[in-house]
């Protein structure tokens, strides 16, 4: 029961952090920009639901009307103005503008609204659900149900709406998609201001769940970078895996030692790949699959079926050749 | 008939390389203009100044009298330019039906309804309407060139840059291409098309250019051209 209850719980925290790395995962890969601002953007949602709970007396939930289209227009605005220029000159100028940037916000907040712990806390923060024998809390499920939704729709319009479409094409090829009469520096400032407003939803999420300060932007980002890069780049639904790993990985270290569990693994990942071997062994068990299919078909053993891997290769050959 | 494109003496190239050196050509509306010229002698740079991949020096860059050197790329291609490449450069994560959607959507500015309707038109028209929802980056090189010829129409050019059309084919994939290819004439576009198989193209083109170190060394008709002195030294490896 207790095994049941740590990963029901490592499930539930690993929403939060699914959300938190979303906004990464969209500018690492489809901007191809590290924005070093993006903590900064979660704190700033965080505030966001924080003053519209205090000034309008609104569910935190529902702060989210706002504070999305909020953190969407600034993070458009930011990158149009800002790093699509810097991004001429290359990846270096950008990233120091967006490291500017993030000192600029930290510093406002900071001036704005003192350098006090805030946490945003609702009637229903403690409220515990009894499920089965396991004690769940309820903002936990909300939170995982809030990030489900947010990484759900982004799914959809990537995928169902001409701009996510444009935007999917500009992350694959800036030149062809800019020949396709897609403009490129106004798609990145879209995929820029989403990211930014998953940050909304994401400061949420960190203000309902723990308290923060104008300086909080760093640890996030730090989770963010490690959600991203277990998730894959740009992967929307690899996010949302990586996020409940990390969860589980948070919950099972506990709060000794679960960031350097988490740390540990970023190495493995980096150094083993274990992405590309789960690839190929996809790639593997589909050729399996479509040999037999093909040796039915043809009653003869010649017809021979490459592995995905090895059609890109040939063609990669092919092409160099060329 | 008007001209469709003009070079003016164009002077570009990449840093301080210099590829195309006081280029000068005209292409005229509805014509198939074939451009030969040995490796490096700037033939896909020109369409890259075409097209906005590289800005001119200098010169001047005109369509249909409108001098285009410094616009962006994507109002190039919704003026009406649309491009293939010698590599094909489909956008792999995605399908084929949404590589030619995106394309009639972005350069054609056409509506949701208008433009999958012209997506499922080009398909059809290029043969591609079967394979509509394979992922692009798993298509053979014959089904991404096509794909790219029916990403270029649908963004509705009236100029189409062919860079190597037939590159990398087999001969009878490279038939199946150049029918394609031919075919685009009697739709009335526009061609500029570059290709290292001349044979298979002299018979579809109006005029022929040939090029070396980034100049027009001859232009006229394609058979007068290709047994004129000049090319023959060209391609023999003589000094020109």
């Amino acid at each position: 029961m207790y095994v049941l209850q740590v990963i029901i719980n490592g499930i539930l925290l690993g929403g939060v952090y699914a959300v938190l790395g979303l906004g990464m995962s969209l500018s690492l890969g489809i901007v191809k920009l590290t924005n070093l601002a993006h903590g900064e953007y979660i704190i700033l949602g965080a505030y966001a639901s924080m003053l519209l709970q205090a000034w309008l007396g609104i569910d935190p939930f529902l702060s989210l009307v706002i504070s999305v289209p909020f953190l969407f227009f600034a993070g458009y605005l930011i990158q149009i103005f800002l790093v699509n220029r810097a991004m001429m000159s290359g990846s270096e100028p950008a990233l120091l503008v967006t490291f500017g940037i993030s000192v600029i916000l930290k510093d406002a907040m900071l001036l704005v609204f003192g350098a006090d712990a805030r946490h945003i806390a609702t009637d229903y923060s403690n409220i515990t659900v009894d499920i089965a024998g396991l004690s769940i809390p309820l903002l936990n499920i909300l939170l995982l149900l809030l990030s489900g939704v947010a990484i759900l729709l982004l799914h959809l319009f990537m995928h169902k709406t001409y701009t996510g479409r444009a935007i999917r094409a500009v992350s694959d090829d800036r030149e062809a998609a800019s020949l396709s009469g897609i403009s490129v520096g106004h798609t990145l400032a879209v995929a820029c201001g989403i990211a930014a407003a998953t940050a909304a939803v994401a400061g949420l999420c960190v203000g309902m769940k723990w308290t923060w300060y104008p300086s909080s932007g760093g640890h996030y980002l730090l989770i963010a970078f490690v959600i991203v890069v277990i998730g894959g780049l740009g992967n929307v639904a690899g996010t949302f895996i990586a996020g409940i790993v990390f969860g589980l990985m948070q919950v099972i270290g506990g709060a000794s030692y679960g960031l350097l569990i988490s740390y540990i693994f970023l190495i493995v990942i980096l150094t083993l790949h274990p992405h590309e071997a789960l690839i190929r062994f996809l790639d593997r068990m589909k050729s399996t699959d479509r040999q037999k299919t093909a040796n039915g078909l043809s009653g003869s053993g010649f017809v021979t079926v490459k592995t995905q891997t090895e059609f890109k290769s040939e063609q990669k050959e092919s092409s160099d050749a060329t | 008939m008007e001209d469709m494109i003009s070079f003016e003496n164009i002077i570009a190239g990449y840093g301080c390389t210099r590829i195309l050196d006081n280029l000068s050509f005209s292409v005229s509306e509805g014509e198939v203009f074939g451009v030969i010229g040995p490796n490096g002698c700037g033939k896909t740079t020109m369409l890259n100044v075409l097209t906005g991949s590289i800005y001119p020096i200098s010169g001047s860059l005109l369509f249909k009298g409108r001098e285009i050197g410094t616009l962006a790329s994507h109002k190039r291609c919704r003026l009406g330019i649309g491009r293939t490449w010698q590599i094909p450069r489909p956008f792999a994560g995605m399908t084929v039906y949404e590589n030619v959607l995106t394309s009639s959507v972005h350069g054609a500015g056409l509506s949701m309804e208008q433009g999958a309707e012209k997506a499922g038109g080009v398909l059809d028209e290029i043969g591609l309407a079967d394979k509509k929802d394979t992922l692009s980056g798993e298509l053979t090189l014959l089904d991404r060139k096509r794909l790219e010829l029916a990403r270029a129409m649908a963004s509705d050019p009236s100029v189409l840059l062919l860079d190597e059309a037939a590159a990398g084919l087999t001969e009878n994939e490279a038939k199946e291409i150049m029918s394609l290819v031919g075919s685009l004439k009697e739709k009335h576009y526009t061609v500029i098309w570059i290709e290292h198989n001349i044979e298979t193209m002299l018979n579809a083109t109006d005029r022929l250019m040939c090029m070396a170190e980034g100049r027009n060394v001859i232009c006229g008709d394609p058979g007068e051209v290709m047994e004129s002195e000049i090319v023959e030294e060209l391609y023999l490896g003589k000094d020109i």
